[in-house]
């Protein structure tokens, strides 16, 4: 039975699409038949029937919410009195807040750092090794998982035993095995902020790595044997030539993961869900879209903070874009 | 770059610490998902992987299960109740010296009696006299139990907590999600690369701005306007079909951009070839551009079926938490909190939701990859 409605439902979904596009094709074929123009060919109706479902969806679902997000945050928690900047002033001197903001700057700074570094040392170091297939396939491999099923891998891993108990965690239990005494990670202040790090860099070094894989490949062998006849170290080739070859790609990984961290909700709701000082923008916005039945102005003002840390990101893409569109 | 046969240790060291660090945790969950609970909350997974010597304290039966036989009263039995797996090595009868005798070996006691322990657990316990004592002998055995494994974990967790439905709820909402932005973005990319309309170049910059644009923007407006059409109509405010669109909405500018890069990198004689022969933009795009874009869309249909499986955010938004609708990130989030120190529920229901996103990986990488990699270099 449920299974049956699973395929009643795709099927459904996907005829409507295939119906729309083909009967609307297939009216205007009808209706311009008889006509000599040249608006068979060329029809502007066309591009219409082509790009309204995807403009209207992209409508409904982005464009106005961005305005009616930035709106919102202006007005109080049901929507309905203007308020000014009341809200982000509440905002900024809300400890819990101020904490994320905080916190936000951590993540920004640390994972995009490390996962693009390690990415990169990996996907150098696997080229050279003949195993080295099988190890990128393993180090990729969190990046098919979700968020939630690394946080429970992980809470595994840091799972907090007393003492005298043992430890069923591999962290404590490798703690205890060089005599020390074990910690409840997620628990210390400050600290398990890099704990639940090290998960996110866990999932998007194989993200960084392939990139760089597929980049290392179009460095031109030429120049790194050259370099190697004139007796350049691996080490200086690394730093001289292959890193400044791959700047624009570093760049580029950069951005996706920093714009990945700057949303980050999964891993916080399902480790601590913002306890210990670990509450970041994403997740004390989803709790403030519910909390006390819900406050649309405070909500629309995390949203509007995550939104002006992607703007640069935003802006210098589009210039890309417009740069490569001139060549 | 040159593959060597004989790289420096150093780079293989670095790279073996790297491979170890990343494989170990989700290693770890899926052993742990197969072993017995109790096993799994009072021992490391690691130590499941071996043959593990244990002591254990037994007793033979009381006197009252004596009897007599070949002029000697005995007490028979097992000390494992007859459970497979576990051999006993040695055995002793007081606690001084607890492997004093090895398995098939006569321990003679103090008042005469004889006592031999098997392999396997039985016990003969053989005297001239009865036995009068009340408790049964205590008896010290020295075994090693094999790994053990079980699916047990799985049967309970799909069927008994929910994970089995939430499994077909996250099916339900992932292969539309994933299909119907791949049609509509299709038509969408094509007319961005290929046809001529006002305010063309315009509506490529906001697609890519809408790439970065984060999905938290969205949510408050569009919640809004859920519960605005749900009291419209009288029912319900989530849905399936609601959540299909929202996941449409947010893959959009990214599955549109993909497809456009694609489809604008085609050979532009064979449209307008085409063009000249008569055919119009529809037939175009059906009979040409469709069969060549295949393996982007094979690439594409991946990227954005693995993000609807993995999504929890828009799954908590727009659709209600209960059984019916419950996708499985959910479920396991909820399941963190309510069974928090069942490791062995919630490490099965990690794996059970990781099943189809793995399954994806180790058959489809290259597809996988291809996309991932269209999508940032070229961006």
């Amino acid at each position: 039975m449920i299974i049956f409605n699973l395929f009643f439902y795709v099927f459904a979904g996907i005829l409507a699409c295939v119906f729309y596009y083909h009967t609307a094709n297939y009216l205007l074929d009808f209706f311009t038949k008889n006509s000599s123009k040249k608006i068979y060919n060329d029809s502007s109706i066309r591009a219409i029937i082509f790009i309204a479902p995807a403009l209207v969806v992209l409508i409904i679902f982005i464009i106005y919410p961005v305005f009616e997000t930035v709106r919102l945050s202006f007005f109080d928690k049901y929507g309905r009195d203007f308020v000014g900047i009341n809200n982000y002033l509440w905002a900024f001197n809300d400890p819990e807040f101020r904490r994320c903001i905080l916190n936000n700057l951590g993540w920004l700074l640390i994972v995009p750092t490390l996962s693009t570094f390690f990415g990169l040392v990996i996907a150098n170091l696997a080229d050279r090794i003949w195993w080295g297939t099988i190890a990128k396939s393993i180090i990729f491999m969190p990046m098919a998982i979700s968020f939630v099923g690394a946080g429970v891998i992980w809470k595994f891993v840091y799972d907090y035993r007393g003492p005298g108990d043992e430890q069923i965690g591999l962290l404590n239990a490798i703690i205890v095995s060089f005599g020390l005494e074990p910690q409840a990670w997620i628990t210390i202040p400050i600290w398990n902020n890099l704990f639940l790090m090290a998960i996110m860099i866990w999932i998007q070094t194989g993200l960084a790595m392939v990139i760089f894989s597929a980049a290392l490949r179009s460095i031109p062998k030429e120049m790194l044997e050259a370099a190697r006849i004139d007796g350049a170290s691996e080490f200086k080739i690394f730093t001289s030539i292959i890193i400044p070859y791959l700047e624009q790609t570093i760049l580029v990984i950069w951005t996706i993961i920093t714009i990945l961290v700057l949303k980050i909700f999964d891993i916080i709701l399902a480790m601590t869900n913002g306890q210990w000082q670990t509450e970041v923008l994403a997740n004390l916005m989803y709790d403030w879209m519910f909390r006390g039945g819900g406050d649309s102005g405070r909500g629309s003002v995390m949203a509007i903070i995550i939104m002006i840390g992607v703007i640069p990101i935003m802006a210098w893409n589009i210039h890309r874009h417009r740069e490569e569109q001139k060549v | 770059m040159k593959k060597n046969i004989f790289p420096s240790i150093i780079s293989q060291l670095i790279l073996l610490v790297f491979v170890i660090v990343w494989i170990l945790p989700t290693f770890g969950l899926f052993i742990s998902s197969l072993r017995d609970k109790d096993l799994l909350a009072n021992s490391g997974w690691w130590t499941s992987l071996i043959t593990n010597e244990i002591n254990e304290i037994y007793r033979t039966g009381k006197q009252e299960s004596q009897f007599q036989q070949d002029n000697f009263y005995q007490i028979k039995g097992n000390f494992f109740n007859n459970v497979e797996g576990k051999k006993i090595s040695s055995f002793g009868v007081t606690s001084k010296s607890i492997n004093e005798y090895f398995v098939g070996e006569k321990a003679i006691l103090k008042n005469g009696s004889e006592i031999i322990v098997f392999e396997n657990g039985d016990y003969i316990w053989k005297s001239k006299e009865p036995f009068t004592n009340k408790n049964g002998k205590r008896i010290f055995i020295t075994a090693t139990s094999p790994p053990k494994f079980t699916l047990e974990n799985y049967k309970e967790v799909l069927f008994k907590e929910g994970v089995g439905q939430a499994f077909i709820n996250t099916l339900t909402v992932a292969i539309p999600s994933t299909l119907i932005p791949l049609i509509i973005c299709s038509f969408f990319a094509y007319a961005l690369s290929w046809m001529k309309f006002f305010g063309r170049d315009t509506l490529l910059a906001i697609i890519i701005a809408s790439l970065v644009v984060p999905l938290q923007m969205s949510l408050i407006p569009l919640l809004s306007i859920y519960n605005d059409i749900g009291a419209l109509f009288n029912i319900g405010a989530k849905s399936y079909p609601g959540v299909w669109m929202a996941h449409t909405g947010f893959g959009l500018a990214s599955t549109t951009f993909l497809l456009r890069n694609f489809i604008k990198s085609l050979p532009h004689e064979m449209i307008e070839a085409a063009r000249v022969d008569g055919a119009n933009h529809y037939n175009i795009f059906t009979r040409i551009i469709l069969p060549l874009s295949i393996p982007a869309f094979a690439s594409i249909f991946i990227l954005q079926f693995l993000w609807v499986w993995n999504d929890l955010l828009v799954g908590l938004v727009f659709l209600d938490q209960v059984p019916s609708e419950i996708i499985l990130t959910a479920k396991l989030r909820e399941l963190l909190g309510s069974r928090g120190e069942n490791w062995e529920i919630l490490t099965t229901g990690a794996f059970v939701s990781m099943t189809v996103p793995l399954a994806i990986f180790f058959l489809l990488q290259r597809y996988f990859i291809r996309g991932l990699v269209a999508g940032s270099v070229k961006g």
